[in-house]
């Protein structure tokens, strides 16, 4: 029973006509109409209320006065409210305690990986393995001492930096100014033969003798380093510029140092204890 | 010439009003209990305690969702162990398939919250505005005083009903004292307060207005439900043979008429408004509420009860003869039933035994890969690891940890001078690791050496593993 009707429903037509087809006139229903009106008007109330309008230099700020920068401005000053008294007690305390206290301690960790991934990871490694001429971090060998107070003093006042009085400066000759080839070619053997690699048994003979008058000042008669200086050990398996024979030559023919910024101008004594504390943690801290 | 004006059918009917009478029977009876039970299981089930030692809740039922944990009982479900859930729901739609390929829609008709809630209104509605007639005399009058006094009190108890409902479900996820003092002294969570608000809302409308809009129109199971039911189910039903042709009923005998006498009973209890007698319909919810009223109205007039009951489509012919339709029991053991019921018991049997056999203790380990190895001043080659331990007991636990591989590798942890870690009750602790191999060892110089991290509880000697590798120096 229910077919089709055979006409359309007489709406009429709005009056429009192409070629002999004419449209009928069949309106958009009120509550669409309204919703789209509605919406232009939200539209036109929103971009008042809110920054909306590109300028030459910014937007119309709108009258709320709304502004996301503002905003994350306020949540930042929150977060540091909210950590005030834990960086209060994270200088107070002595830096050998700050592990022992547990809030303390997650704190200055957490902070300490955030500081490193943002200031240090550039040349030490995102991970802290270094690269050659930056030391890693994670192993047991340090040119300046491994315990939290040496990490410490190494961060905040650099090395090697100019600007800082109290920066810690290694000095090593660039001893191709006085040395002959072969000297250096016989000191490159001994260094070599202490640190039990493969080397030339008589040039290391010649080369232990150069050793003793030259070396022996800073790195000590056997080899071992000096950490007040800033001197390798160079009896062990970490090289920070290569254990080749070339990378050995080289750096007795130029000498190598290595550069770290003082970084207490740029941090804050609570993020400088906080990187202390991190990289002491990572597995190398004495 | 004229042409009969036939409207152009609608994709939705306007909705006719529907005034349920009230009716007294044992399918009433056992709507009443279920509903009863239904509506106590879930208003009560989040206030009942469970202690579970100081640090855990104790609430008996609780959906955790800041601690990411689901205690039921003495059970206690960590995110991991989700298939616990899944397979409850996996359960649950067999259970549904079991009984729909048995009994037709009786979860549609006894047991789903849009019909208990709705029954519910329904009984609030006649406890205040009076039975069918009553009603139907309201709807029809003139907004007047007294139609104003009746509705508004009726709205008013629905609501109360509707906050309720809303209320008792947020107690789920949360201590449910301390949320209900908190939402009275207004400090709650706004996420529970617009949780009771959207509930209060749905159970308001679907309850009090849309009723059988929603069985209808919006409830997808209708549809899946009918693929479940086959010509064995058995399914409420009006019984043709017997009751037509249906007449007025007359004092005196008549051979030409059948057993109904059109009185109406069974389309007026009806909740879906539908004439049953029609025939099997997709509004039927087999609420059986008809052959209540049925049976009652057959007592009355001294004919064998049964007019309207619960019959099976291969039964029709027998009956229709005048034998009597087979047992019920064999309409319910078929292969189809025992299947669900097997692989429903199977799935069950299973979670059970998950259940005993599951491990207290969780362990992975992931190898630090940044970098992959470090060199120490003696030569040896060290790797790091973060060992995640899982502590699922409520309280804390040492576990002390080994490693297995055929070469000597050296095992330390950090911050600690032994090879044992605390683990707090019920939580997970990161563990940072290191294994050290010496320069003469096979593994320094092996780009990938495989090895077992054995983690083992100090008191219970509970173990658990899990695998890993070292990586070795390669030049």
């Amino acid at each position: 029973m229910a077919r089709k009707p055979e006409k359309k429903p007489d709406v009429g037509t709005t009056g429009h006509e192409w070629d002999g087809i004419e449209e009928l006139n069949n309106p958009l229903p009120r509550w669409w109409l309204w919703s789209f009106y509605a919406t232009i008007v939200w539209a036109l109330l929103y971009t008042v209320a809110y920054p909306a309008w590109p300028l030459i230099s910014g937007a119309t700020p709108g009258v709320l006065g709304y502004s996301s920068r503002a905003e994350l401005a306020a949540d930042i000053a929150a977060f540091d409210a909210e950590n005030a008294p834990l960086e209060a007690r994270l200088v107070s305390l002595e830096l050998d305690q700050i592990a022992d206290d547990p809030e303390v301690g997650n704190f200055a960790r957490a902070g300490g990986a955030a500081v490193f991934r943002t200031v240090c990871a550039q040349c030490h490694g995102a991970g802290a393995g270094g690269a050659p001429g930056f030391p890693n971090l994670l192993d047991d060998d340090w040119l300046w001492g491994g315990d939290l107070n040496a990490i410490y003093t190494t961060i905040k006042n650099g090395i090697r930096d100019e600007a800082d009085p109290d920066a810690r400066f290694s000095q090593m000759p660039a001893f191709g100014e006085f040395l002959t080839r072969d000297e250096i070619r016989a000191l490159t053997q001994h260094v070599l033969n202490i640190s039990g690699q493969e080397n030339d048994s008589t040039l290391a003979a010649t080369g232990a003798e150069l050793f003793a008058d030259n070396c022996a000042s800073c790195h000590g008669s056997a080899g071992t380093g000096d950490r007040e200086q800033g001197a390798p050990n160079l009896t062990d398996a970490i090289w920070l510029w290569g254990n080749t024979p070339e990378a050995i030559a080289t750096t007795i023919t130029n000498a190598r140092f290595g550069v770290m910024p003082s970084w207490q101008s740029r941090l804050t004594e609570a993020q400088i204890r906080q990187v202390a504390v991190f990289v002491h943690q990572q597995g190398g801290g004495e | 010439m004229s042409q009969i004006e036939t409207p152009e059918p609608q994709l939705y009917a306007k909705r006719e009003p529907i005034f349920p009478r009230r009716v007294k029977g044992r399918f009433r009876n056992l709507k009443w209990w279920i509903m009863g039970v239904t509506l106590a299981i879930y208003y009560i089930t989040p206030w009942l305690r469970w202690d579970r030692g100081p640090n855990l809740p104790d609430q008996a039922v609780l959906v955790d969702l800041a601690n990411r944990r689901f205690f039921m009982f003495w059970i206690e479900i960590w995110p991991q162990e989700f298939y616990f859930v899944a397979g409850l729901l996996i359960m649950a739609g067999l259970g549904l398939f079991l009984f729909t390929s048995a009994l037709g829609r009786v979860w549609c008709g006894y047991a789903c919250p849009q019909t208990v809630w709705t029954d519910l209104f329904i009984l609030v509605e006649r406890w205040i505005e009076g039975d069918r007639n009553a009603r139907v005399r309201l709807w029809n009058d003139r907004w007047s005083l007294r139609k104003w006094r009746l509705r508004l009190f009726k709205w008013a108890v629905w609501l109360l009903i509707a906050v309720a409902t809303g209320g008792a479900w947020v107690f789920y996820f949360a201590d449910a004292p301390t949320l209900l003092a908190d939402m009275l002294a207004g400090q709650a969570a706004l996420v529970a307060y617009i949780s009771v608000a959207v509930l209060t809302a749905t159970t308001f409308f679907f309850g009090g207005f849309f009723r059988e809009q929603i069985c209808i129109y919006a409830c997808p199971w209708p549809r899946i439900q009918a693929a479940m039911m086959d010509e064995d189910t058995l399914t409420v039903a009006y019984r043709d043979w017997r009751g037509e042709p249906r007449g007025k009923l007359r004092t005196i005998d008549n051979a030409d008429q059948g057993d109904c006498i059109d009185c109406m009973a069974c389309v007026n209890v009806c909740p879906m408004g539908i004439d049953i007698r029609n025939g099997q319909q997709m509004e039927c919810i087999t609420c059986a509420l008809c052959i209540d009223a049925c049976d009652e109205v057959m007592d009355r007039i001294d004919k064998p009860r049964g007019l309207i009951g619960y019959l099976a489509a291969t039964d029709e012919a027998a009956e229709r003869a005048g034998t009597p339709p087979r047992k019920v029991w064999k309409h319910i053991f078929r292969p189809r039933t025992v299947a669900y019921t097997l692989i429903w018991g199977a799935i069950g049997l299973g979670l059970l035994v998950a259940l005993f056999i599951r491990s207290d203790i969780d362990v992975s380990v992931a190898q630090i890969r940044n970098p992959v190895s470090v060199v120490l001043s003696d030569g040896a080659v060290r790797n790091a690891y973060d060992v995640r331990l899982k502590n699922m007991q409520g309280e804390a636990r040492t576990f002390r940890i080994s490693i297995d591989t055929d070469d000597v590798l050296r095992l330390s942890i950090e911050g600690s001078e032994g090879l044992s870690v605390v683990v707090p009750p019920d939580s997970t602790y990161n563990q940072r690791m290191y294994i050290t191999a010496r320069p003469q060892d096979a593994a320094a110089s092996t780009a990938r050496t495989a090895l077992r991290l054995w983690v083992e509880d100090v008191q219970s000697g509970d173990r658990a593993y899990a695998d890993s590798a070292f990586n070795g120096r390669v030049q």
